[in-house]
């Protein structure tokens, strides 16, 4: 508890996008380019004492877990459990939530964005999102799907740039090849695991440094699974990526660390069990509760 | 020694398998009955808008003609030959008008309410269902009392009225077609440093397009065929094609009326004409709405 108090100060991460120079699409010419930027790394997450509110219902409390840069961090729990909840708190959209209230910080490189003062326009721009059902902007075409957030957050590019950071984008959600000849055509005219993929991509496009996903695979057949589970094991030299899953076997396939969330009974408040390196989990957890989730005795 | 035979004991699983088997043929007549039932309302439906639209144009069409869509009516409505002209040029600038005030008011209001809420928005909500329970000749003596007795009738104060009428339509249908937006759309859109504000004029309106236009479409035919707010407000004028909107003006509905009551034959022949007019304009102005509402990919670029 004797920890400063850190400083919001939401200049700082606009200095932060600012800095990033358009070379990251340098290279082009070279037909393959690595998902991974280099020289680029995620930002340190750090989660404190958290609790999350739904007007007066508590809905998940004292969660604390440190996320580093370039690992990926997995959320598993049984349903109602509130890994989406501690989720949705790391980029401010529980607070968009009508009856969202939280207590407790939210650390990105240093900087508490739940604090006030924070404006959660700037900080959803440093951390990207991806859905559990695939949601491309249904009135947009595949190509200013991607563009959007730059289009419409004003981000500063010219649209020059757009063809580049399209085709960039795209490449490293793996899906260039499949859609390079019809980037004119709906969004929504695309397959679930090329719509979850195009959502990727939209979410690249604004070069977050931290990307979280809520169930990205759960609406999505075995192959377009493997292909995300892929892509985030490519994305996570260059982002921190913290996914919730149902899957047991995704989260022990795509993560560096898991972290375990239960809740004891209907209506009551979820809580952090355990944390730590995903093998360590899933072979030897420390607590009763962890073992007989993944093993299937509850839940 | 004779064989008996015996029936064997009809067993739990074939009676659940068997079950469906022995109401299938109620289960026809029923599904017949059914789709014969619903195949008969709709042709009653159809039939009875057919009927309308059918009889106005066998009648309004004999005096329908190039001078009635060019000239004014005569001096003495017992005069048979002249037009609606003045009429069809009040309806559309009146309408036009009253549109240009309702749908930005009314689309502001239902962004209001579906995607701010709070209390201002709860009122708004309470006020529009009020408003759309109002009389129309109430919302013309309404704008009477305040606007005609200071300014003196005119074409904006009918526009007035008829924004009036519009507006709680527009609100309300707006408002459904907002809710019908998925929240992940939203969702997508600010998890991308997008503003509110541009979420909603950048995703969520767009995407409702095509219901609030349609929504607009049925506001607008209902302010074409108003009556009751324009006797108090706009007048009509039958002298001349007047465009200027503050000065007293006709309308189609109001020459419509204004001619059905006279008993003159020749005037209620073109009233008939002039009510076929009525239904081809809200027709045209509906069928290019929804053709300019077809969905279209903004360009790359």
């Amino acid at each position: 508890m004797t920890t400063p108090e850190p400083t919001n100060v939401p200049v700082k991460i606009r200095t932060v996008v600012t800095e990033r120079a358009p070379s990251d699409i340098s290279g082009l010419e070279n037909e393959t380019i690595d998902a991974a930027l280099p020289g680029r790394t995620g930002s340190r997450v750090e989660i404190r004492d958290l609790s999350a509110f739904y007007g007066s219902h508590l809905a998940v409390t004292g969660v604390n877990l440190i996320v580093e840069p370039t690992e990926v961090t997995a959320l598993i729990g049984p349903s109602g459990c509130g890994k989406s909840t501690v989720l949705r708190c790391v980029n401010g959209m529980h607070l968009n939530t009508p009856t969202g209230r939280v207590q407790g910080q939210v650390l990105i490189d240093d900087i508490n964005i739940l604090g006030k003062g924070v404006d959660p326009v700037l900080v959803r721009r440093n951390v990207g999102m991806v859905f559990q059902r695939p949601n491309p902007f249904p009135t947009m075409s595949i190509y200013d799907n991607v563009v959007a957030g730059l289009r419409l957050g004003r981000r500063g590019r010219r649209t020059s740039e757009y063809d580049d950071i399209v085709e960039v984008s795209l490449t490293r959600a793996g899906l260039w090849p499949e859609v390079k000849d019809r980037l004119k055509a709906a969004g929504s005219s695309l397959s679930g695991g090329q719509q979850q993929r195009l959502c990727i991509a939209r979410a690249l496009a604004v070069e977050p440094r931290v990307l979280l996903m809520d169930e990205p695979c759960s609406a999505l057949d075995p192959i377009s699974t493997l292909v995300i589970e892929d892509l985030i094991a490519e994305l996570k030299a260059s982002y921190t990526i913290i996914i919730v899953t149902h899957n047991m076997q995704q989260a022990a396939r795509v993560s560096d660390t898991t972290a375990f969330l239960t809740v004891p009974g209907l209506g009551q408040a979820g809580a952090l069990v355990e944390i730590g390196p995903t093998s360590r989990i899933f072979s030897n957890p420390n607590e009763k509760a962890t073992e007989d989730y993944i093993t299937g005795k509850v839940g | 020694m004779t064989d008996t035979i015996v029936a064997a004991p009809i067993t739990r699983r074939q009676q659940i398998v068997q079950a469906p088997i022995r109401h299938r043929g109620r289960r026809r007549v029923v599904d017949a009955t059914m789709t014969g039932i619903l195949a008969a309302v709709m042709i009653a439906c159809v039939a009875v808008l057919l009927w309308v639209l059918g009889y106005v144009a066998s009648i309004g069409l004999q005096f329908l003609g190039p001078e009635f869509l060019t000239q004014t009516p005569p001096g003495n409505p017992a005069d048979a030959g002249g037009g609606f002209v003045n009429g069809i040029i009040g309806s559309v600038e009146i309408v036009g008008i009253a549109t240009a005030i309702a749908v930005p008011l009314g689309m502001s209001a239902a962004v209001l309410i579906v995607e701010y809420g709070g209390r201002l928005a709860r009122w708004v909500s309470f006020l529009t269902d009020v408003l759309v329970g109002v009389p129309t000749i109430v919302t013309g003596a309404f704008v009477y009392a305040i606007w005609v007795t200071q300014f003196g009738f005119s074409g904006l104060a009918g526009a007035v009225a008829l924004a009036l009428v519009m507006l709680p339509l527009v609100i309300r249908s707006t408002a459904e077609m907002l809710r019908l937006v998925p929240a992940e759309l939203r969702e997508a859109s600010l998890a991308l440093g997008v503003t509110k504000a541009r979420t909603i004029t950048s995703i969520v309106l767009p995407t409702a397009r095509t219901g609030v236009i349609t929504g607009v479409m049925l506001a607008v035919a209902r302010a074409m065929g108003e009556t009751a707010p324009l006797l108090l407000t706009a007048l009509g004028n039958d002298l001349f094609t007047e465009v200027n909107p503050t000065h007293r003006m006709s309308t189609l509905s109001l020459q419509i009326f204004g001619s059905a009551i006279t008993g003159y034959k020749a005037a209620q022949a073109r009233a008939w004409a002039g009510a076929l007019t009525l239904i081809a304009i809200v027709l045209i102005a509906t069928i290019v709405a929804r053709l300019a509402s077809r969905r279209t990919f903004t360009s790359g670029r």
